[in-house]
Parts: structure tokens; sequence; C-alpha cells
């Protein structure tokens, strides 16, 4: 089947162009449309700034002339006038504005070269204004564009989303719109200005010598006329080469975002070679567009320098045959210098005006898509919509063709009653997924409607059909941001009164929105209100907390929560009262586990006693390291450590349990292969470490040599990580620990800062900021010796921080966990019940849901289905659920079941009549 | 208790009686010390056995679910081991056993003793030969009380 491996796979053709609405065809015409007043300003601007460019010109001949070689001050005390200021007016003759002032020569020379200072100054201020203003005006015209093209791909219609490439997208948004700013500034200032020069050079060349000037503009037009076509072939280069970058873009966010599979499949190298491929192809069209882009300028260079050698020739021809004057030839060739500069500027230009325009068309034919959502569908409605939809939610007659031609669903009639619970039974492809994600607008009817009363839905505002419907489906599609944004994220429809108003100063919040509005954008604040409390029935935030730990608690994710809370490190400064009651907790702990005879469970840290259960270095430190990775090696090696460890003869103590450890090891694990899984549960070294180790031993038990200090440190290192009960040498007698606490005392009272900056110490009476909230509440060590143990302690804990009313703000700590990109940090099913908790947090008229549990056993699936039915009931009996199910075992929780095959309704009715009756769902429960 | 002392309980079981020292040190390592609290079960009749129990010190009821409650059929001590068909094969519990006094025990997994076995065929021998004899043992118990059976129904 040679169709199946083409040679080259041709990529498919672009959409065709559509009508582009709101996207002028041309750069030039969009910028002109969107910033003609402001290009007419900075043309003013120009133009005046010309004047004291002009002046400045002719002054430094004056100072020159006048003061400095005595011109007019030949006498004495002669005097010139500075700054008449007069001009001629035809009829009225001459009009003084100022008379001047009379100075004499040394005066005058000063104040010449203060009008040139001050001409410097003034000419530099307007270059300022002017680019600075063309700057602004570029980033406006940058920050317009990109929002217009993000707000198309928000209107595209479903279907389109299964071509596009995320990437690719963000490519176009993001760099090649980008010179299209640069561009905007100059796009009507340099043709003027340098249109005007190259013409004033052109018309004084003719005013010297007409068969001259004659011979420049036609070496001129033959430059205009051809470079610019020489260089036609860079831009369709060019536009390959912006084509080909997007791909690559595109490839490597696939490369990215597939990495699982291309391992798992071995098609790194698959991928090496595309990309190089690509890389490859790229390199061409760039190399091709360096060679015509250098022989473009070769060809420019030779047109323009043509011209002089004519001016020598054919007009020293004319000067030497008499028919020109000399004067007039030096005046033309001296007038020619002004010509090829702005001619060579507007040439180039003009190259990057059609290499825009290129850029440009091409991304603005990408965002032109047939059947754009209409722009007033997705006005901001700012109340809730309320019992806004028609009633009941139908389907009619809906036919889905998917885009492979295949009929998803067929003819299906469907109505879904408010205060009904509806399951759609049947595999994946049955139809079933499909009618719920047709209800949700996430598929679009080939055939048929979905009417909402009688209005159809897509033709509602999604202000209204959004909010009302909620959908929660397989891929639960979560935001990267914390779980908590996840959350309410459903619930930012509108922005609300005082979104605006962040305490800023509102000159800046003025400033913000008028810009906003001169590009178009909306003036919203994403930080600020977005939940309307008000129509969701809550008082405010507080209530909505209290609403999020309900609809935790439904879809069983608190107890996540909350361990991934005692995860976490918080800072005290950040939450004081938080962290003053974990402090607290720790005694009510200890008591409590002592109330129900559990106090061995836990082994607290005591500054005066060795703790068993922690190692060697964290009894000799108690304290946390800061940082540890970093540290763990400097403190080991820290002078003063080392000096105390030594003064109290601990070292020589720690290197000959390290000698043992290794021996231990060493007997334990010499003959199990490095890859042994046992080894993974030996945390003192690792099984390549055993072989450096073994002759070690080696060395100092036969040849009795006495170990160097980097075998020592080895050794000791070993014994710092020794932990009795864990390891079970029986090296830590009760002598020893003595001496570790002593010394651990000694290490207290006289630490230096070096150390206090690496380890914080333990403090029974403060939060330590170095540990998780688990260290900080539990401080001290679970014994591994109890099978339960760290259940019965979470059982206690769990129950002393509901006592102490910091229990929501301890979840609260585990919804600000960031969930990752597409929430890859949280677990597939804690991503599915944040997805499930969100649509519940919503309030809406209909509830429709696609497998959201997918990945859960069916008895949490349907603990959790009944727990959201009965909660969207408690608060609304008259909400319509509708649920895709694959497998029957969950279908007597509703009150009507509908049955699909081939996307077709097949059989419709109450459970119990279906499961008794039916063929095909006898199948399907049989299945 | 040390591992070498673990050890030496360990050699007191028939099962493992026959394995070199050094073998029996690595699986008192790679095995769990637990402690149970008076009244609380090791483990509980009809669940996968996945461990087999070395009591170290304290004692511990056998107990068996009938109807008619829970019946004590043997009381462990020191040095006894428990669950150890467990590790071999899948098999439920056929009892419940429960601590009476703070009970110390060296729980062997299931996982951890069938990779030694894998590593170390020849630890693999010892335990077929004391099986055999165990199984030598019970059928002729077996064949006894079949005998005692038969002769009372003659009667």
């Amino acid at each position: 089947m040679p169709f199946l491996f083409p040679r080259n796979p041709r990529r498919p053709q672009n959409r065709r162009a559509g009508p582009t609405a709101e996207l002028e065809p041309s750069i030039a015409g969009y910028i002109w449309a969107h910033t003609k007043p402001q290009q007419l300003w900075i043309l003013t601007i120009v133009a005046l700034s010309m004047i004291p460019y002009f002046m400045s010109f002719n002054l430094p001949k004056d100072i020159v002339n006048g003061p400095i070689q005595g011109k007019g001050f030949e006498a004495p005390g002669a005097t010139q006038t500075f700054m008449r200021l007069s001009f001629d007016l035809p009829f009225t003759g001459e009009v003084v504005l100022f008379d001047g002032v009379q100075l004499e020569r040394l005066p005058m020379l000063m104040a010449l070269s203060a009008v040139f200072l001050a001409l410097v100054i003034i000419n530099g201020l307007f270059k300022f204004y002017i680019n600075t203003y063309k700057g602004k005006l570029g980033e406006r015209l940058l920050r317009r564009i990109r929002f217009a093209l993000v707000d198309k791909v928000l209107r595209f219609p479903p279907a389109t989303f299964k071509r596009l490439k995320g990437a690719e997208i963000a490519s176009m948004v993001k760099d090649e719109v980008e010179p299209l700013g640069g561009f905007t500034g100059d796009a009507f200032v340099a043709p003027a200005l340098l249109g005007g020069q190259a013409l004033t050079a052109l018309a004084f060349i003719f005013v010297q010598n007409v068969t001259l000037g004659m011979i420049t503009t036609a070496l001129v037009s033959v430059q205009v006329f051809i470079i610019p076509r020489m260089r036609r072939r860079l831009l369709v280069l060019g536009r390959e080469r912006q084509i080909t970058a997007r791909q690559l873009a595109g490839r490597i966010s696939d490369i990215v975002e597939r990495i699982g599979t291309i391992h798992a499949y071995d098609t790194t190298n698959y991928e090496r070679a595309d990309i190089a491929a690509r890389l490859g192809r790229i390199f061409s069209i760039r190399y091709d567009i360096y060679r015509w882009k250098f022989l473009v300028k070769f060809i420019n260079n030779f047109l323009a320098s043509l011209t002089p050698f004519l001016f020598y020739s054919v007009g020293g021809y004319l000067a030497l045959s008499g028919r020109l004057d000399i004067g007039q030839l030096v005046a033309v060739i001296g007038a020619y210098k002004d010509l090829p500069g702005p001619l060579k500027e507007l040439i180039d230009w003009d190259q990057n005006r059609q290499d825009v325009d290129v850029k440009y068309q091409q991304v603005v034919s990408q965002f032109a898509v047939d059947g754009m959502i209409d722009r007033a569908l997705h006005d901001v409605i700012p109340d809730a919509p309320n019992g806004k939809l028609g009633k009941p939610l139908a389907a009619v007659n809906l036919g889905v063709v998917d885009d492979s031609g295949s009929v998803v669903l067929d003819g299906v009639n469907l109505t879904l009653n408010p205060g009904e619970s509806v399951a759609f039974l049947g595999p994946v492809g049955s139809g079933s997924d499909t009618l719920a994600e047709a209800f949700a607008r996430m598929v679009w009817p080939t055939r048929g409607r979905i009417l909402a009363g009688q209005a159809n839905l897509l033709d509602l505002p999604e202000g209204i059909a959004g909010r009302s419907i909620t959908y929660a489906g397989p891929d639960s599609h979560l935001f990267s941001g914390t779980v908590f944004e996840n959350l309410v994220y459903g619930l930012k429809n509108a922005p609300q009164a005082g979104n605006n108003d962040d305490g800023t100063d509102p000159r800046e919040r003025e400033w913000r929105r008028r810009e906003a509005a001169l590009c178009a954008n909306p003036p919203y604040d994403p930080e600020g209100g977005w939940i309307d409390y008000a129509g969701l029935g809550l008082d405010g935030p507080s209530d909505l907390l209290d609403e999020i730990m309900a609809t935790l608690d439904c879809v069983l994710l608190s107890a996540d929560m909350r361990d991934l809370a005692l995860r976490t490190r918080i800072s005290a400064a950040d939450h004081p009262n938080l962290a003053r009651k974990i402090v607290e907790m720790r005694g009510l702990l200890r008591a409590d586990l002592e109330r129900q005879n559990l106090t061995d469970l836990l082994v607290p840290f005591q500054r005066d006693s060795y703790n068993p259960e922690a190692t060697v270095l964290e009894n000799l430190l108690f304290g946390n390291v800061r940082d540890e990775n970093v540290n763990a090696a400097r403190i080991r090696t820290n002078a003063s450590f080392q000096h105390l460890l030594a003064a109290q003869g601990l070292d020589d103590t720690l290197a000959a349990m390290g000698l043992e450890i290794a021996r231990n090891v060493i007997g334990l694990f010499a003959d199990l292969p490095a890859d042994h899984p046992f080894f993974r549960g030996l945390n003192l070294m690792t099984a390549e470490d055993l072989p450096a180790y073994q002759s070690l031993v080696q060395k100092l038990d036969v040849a009795g040599t006495v170990p160097t200090p980097e075998e020592r440190d080895r050794l000791i290192r070993l014994a710092f990580e020794y932990v009795e009960p864990q390891h079970r040498f029986g090296l830590l007698d009760p002598g020893l620990q003595a001496s570790i606490v002593a010394v651990r005392h000694e290490l207290h009272r006289t630490m230096p800062p070096e150390l206090r900056e690496m380890v914080e110490v333990y403090d029974p009476d403060a939060f330590m900021e170095t540990g998780t909230l688990r260290d900080n509440i539990f401080f001290g060590r679970v014994s591994p010796r109890f099978r339960d143990g760290h259940e019965q302690v979470n059982e206690t804990l769990e129950r002393l921080l509901r006592q102490l009313g910091i229990y929501q703000g301890f979840i609260c700590i585990g919804l600000t966990f960031d969930v990752g990109t597409n929430g890859g940090r949280l677990s597939i099913t804690q991503r599915h019940k944040v997805a499930l908790a969100r649509a519940l947090l919503r309030k809406s008229d209909y509830y429709l849901f696609n497998r959201p549990l997918a990945a859960l056993d069916v008895r949490s699936q349907e603990t959790i289905m009944a727990a959201a039915a009965a909660r969207l009931r408690g608060r609304d009996p008259s909400v319509g659920i509708a649920c895709a199910l694959s497998t029957p075992a969950l279908a007597q929780h509703f009150d009507r079941v509908v049955v699909f095959d081939s996307g077709e309704i097949v059989e419709e009715g109450a459970p119990e009549e279906l499961t008794q009756n039916s063929g095909i769902t006898q199948a399907m429960i049989r299945a | 208790m040390q591992l070498n002392d673990e050890v030496k309980v360990l050699k007191k079981v028939p099962m493992f009686a026959g394995m070199a020292p050094a073998k029996l040190k690595l699986l008192a390592y790679t095995s769990d010390r637990l402690s149970y609290r008076s009244g609380e079960a090791l483990f509980r009749q009809g669940e996968d056995g996945d461990a087999a129990f070395v009591i170290l010190n304290g004692t511990a009821d056998v107990l068996v679910e009938t109807d008619a409650g829970a019946v004590k059929v043997a009381e462990l001590a020191e040095n006894s081991v428990v669950g150890e068909i467990a590790i071999l094969c899948d098999v439920a519990r056929t009892a419940t056993v429960r601590a009476i006094t703070p009970v110390e025990v060296l729980r062997i997994s299931k996982e951890n003793f069938l990779k030694l076995l894998a590593d170390f065929p020849e630890m693999t021998l010892e335990v077929v030969r004391v099986l055999a004899s165990r199984l030598a043992q019970t059928t002729s118990e077996l064949t006894a009380e079949r005998a005692e059976h038969q002769a009372q129904k003659a009667r």
C-alpha cells in the first residue's frame, strides 16, 4: 500500500482563506486603518523636526566664517545682528518679528555656539520623541493584532481544533507577527521622508543639468524597477521559511507532549532524523535566501555606482566638448551624493514592507476560518443567567459526522427534562459520548439541532448556554495553576463590579484602561473579581470555601488535599496563625496519642535525649539542614564541626563505626548482583559504591593501614546515616548515644554563624521553615515498628486539626498545590476528581457528564456519582442530569436509561425495565 | 535486638535451619521488625497471606473463626514461626493470629523471600526438604487418623 508510505508526505493544504472581516487584507491597510491619526501626527512632527535639522546644517559655516575667521568683524568693536527674526510676505513686504541684538565678535561666537548646542539638543529631543512615538505605535499595533488573533482562536468552531497544532498557533501569535510592530512606525513616515529626500536630490540635479537629470532618472528607474522584482524570490523563500519554522515548532511540541510514547516505542532516532531533516530544509531555504540577498545587493550597488560612472564619463565628455559648464558638473556630482543613501533605504523599506506583508497575509489566512462563532455570542453578560435558558433541552433529529466522514450520531431525538436524570448507556463511539459532547457544544451537529426550549443552543450567547449547562468529560483538561484556581475556573464567567479596582493608583488604572482601549483589548483585570457570589447563592469568599470543602468531600478529594498540605513547606511569615497553631498541636498530638496508649508510635525530638529513629547526623545537629543538596557536604567538611567532633573523640568512634557498617553491608550484599531489588532498601550506599568500600575495608583490615582523611570522611559519612532500629548492626550503645547528645549540646553552645545559616535547630516552641507541615506537627519520627503507624497517627492528626479549627486552613494549603501542565503533577484519579469538583461547584440548569471518573474503580465511581447527584439535587431539585456511561453498573441510579448503539438510540426506559427484558442491555451487562 | 540475634532465632525455625548464616542475615535484614500491642491481630482469617511472621518475643493466640465464635486452636511462643506457607504460595489465611502480650515479630515478606530463593537455589532445596518432611508427617498423621476412624465405625 504505497499511499500509506509516501516519500514526501504532503502537508495538508492551508485551509481556504475565507472572508476576514476584522483583519484587513494587507498590512498597509491594517496599519492605516488603526493608526491613521497617529501616522498623520508623526508625519507632522517629522516635518517640523526638519526645520532645526536644516538650521543646524548651516550653523557651523556661520560660526567658522563669522566670529572665528572674522568676517564682518574687520573693524575693532564691530558688531553684527544676532537673532533677527523676519520673513518676507508678498505684497506687505518684510515682517520683522524680532529686531535682534547687536553683538561683538567674542559674544557673537559664544551666542552662536549656544545656538548650536540648543539645536543639537532640540534635534535630539525630536529624535527621542519620534522614536518613542514610533515604538509605542508599533507595540500598540502588535498588542492589537496579537489580541485579535487569540480572540479569533477563541471563536473558532470546535472542529477546527482537530487540525490545529497549539505550538504552531503560538509561534504565529508570538513570533511571526513580531516584525509588524517594528514596521508600523516606519510604514508611512519612512517613505515620505526618504522619498522626499530622494526627490529633492533628483530635482536639484535637474536644475543643474537636464541631460544628466534624465540619465539619473533613467538609472534610478531601472534600480527601482528591477531590484524589488529580484527580491520577489526572496519573499517566496521567506514565506517558506516562515512555514517550515512554524512546523518545526509544532513538531518540537509534539515531541515534548508525546515523549513517553517515543521512548516506549524506541523512535527517538526516527524523531532525530525528522528534526534533522526539517533543520536541513530550513538551512537550505536560508542559504538560498542569503545567496539571493547578496546577489541583489551586488546588483543594487552596481547600479548605484553606474550613475557616477556616467557622470564622469558622459558629463566629463560634455564638459570637455564645452557643452557643459564644469561648475555645473561638480554641482551635479555633489547633489548626486545625496541620492543613493535615501534611495537604498527606500528600497530596503520596500523589501521590509513586502516581507512583513507576506508574513501578515500568511498569518491572517491561517486565522480565516469558516463558521467562526459570532462575536455577539461572546459578549460579557454580567448577571447570572438563572432560568434564562429555555426548557427542556432537546436533541432534534441530531446527526453528527466526524472528520473521517463516519456517522457517529444519526437521527437522535432525545429530551432532557429539568429535574430528571438520564444515563446515556453505550461504549465509547456508540454515540452516548458524542451526544453528551453535543449538549455541551463541544461537537456541533452536522444535521438536526439541539434546542433549549424553542431556541437553537448554538444561537444562544455563551454567557447563557455556557453557564446554564455544565459539562465534565473523560479528559480532565486542567490548566496550569493551583488546585484552587482549577476548582473555581468554571465560575469566572464575567468580570464583576470593581473588577479593575485592585487598589493601585487610579491614574495608573486609568492609563491601563486607556491603553487597552487603544488596542481594542478588553479592560478587565484577570486577577480582579470574576466570581459572581450572589449569582451562586453565596455570601462571599468564605462561603465559597465552605462550598469547596463540601465538594471535595463529595468527590473524595479531601484526604488528598490534606496529604498535599502535610507535604508542603510554608513560611510562618505568610501564615502566622497556622504556624502558631501547628506548634501548639505538637503537645496536643502527644497527649492525644498518650490517651490512646499509642505513645510509642511517635518518637519525639528531645534536646537531651538521642532519637533512635533519626540518623546519627540528625542527632548530632538536632536540626534540619537547609538546602540539603548544597549544604550537607559543607556541614560535614565544616572546620569547626570537625574540630568539635575531634575534641570529643567522636571522630575516631564514628570512623570505627563506619568501618563496621561497611563490613556488615559488604557481608550482606556482596553476593548480590548490582541491580538486585534489595539494594533499593539499602540507604547507606548504592550498589555502585559497594566495590569501593570493599577494597577500602580490605585495605584497612588486611594491610592494617591508617585511613587517609578522605577515607575517614567516607567512613564517617556511613556512620552519619546509621539508624539502629532500621539497620540493626548493634553499633549504637547507650554510651555512644550519650556522647553524641553531649556533642550536640556543645555544638549548639558554640555554633559558628556559617553553620547556623545551614542548619535550623529543632525548637519545640518554634515553627520550622525547613520542615514540611507534617514534620512540624510530628516534631519527631513515626516509628516504623508498627504496621499501621502512619495511618493511626494521621487519624489522630486529622481529628486534632478539626478540633483546633485549622482543618480548613490546612486543606487550603493543599489547594495551593501547583497541578503542573495539564495537571500532570496530580495522579489521574485526582485529576478526574478535580475536574468533577470544578463542574459541581458551578450552578447550572443542566449537568452533562461524560465518563467523568473513567480512571476510578467502579465502586468509587458509584459512591462519588451518587454523592454528586445528591448534592446537585439538594441544592436545586430542578436540575437535569445526564451522564454517558460505558457500563450499566451505575445505570440504576438514574431515572431513565437510553441505550446507544452505532450512533442510534436502540432502547429507552427505566433502569429496572431495561435490565429485565432487553437483549442488548443484557448483553452489555454480561460484558 | 540486633540482626545477629534475629539470625539466631531464624536458625531455630525448621524451614530456615539448613540455610547458610549469611543468607539468613540477609533475610533478616530485608525483613521488617514490627511490634504489636496485646490484642492486636498480626493477620486475620480469610485475608490474603503475604508474609510469614517469626515471633521474637511475646505470645500470640491462633484463633479459628467458627459459627460459634473464635476458637483458640494454638498458642505461639517465642521463636515460633507462623504463616510460612503464605510466602510460598497464594493461600488465604486459615486462622487469625492475635497478640496476647506485647509481641515483637520479624515479618518476612513473600516478595523478598521469593527473590532470595530465586537468587540462591540452594536455599530452595532446603525449603523443599522441610516441606517434604512436613508433608510426610501430615500424611502419616492423616493415615493414622483414618485408621482410627475406620476402627470406630467398625465398632
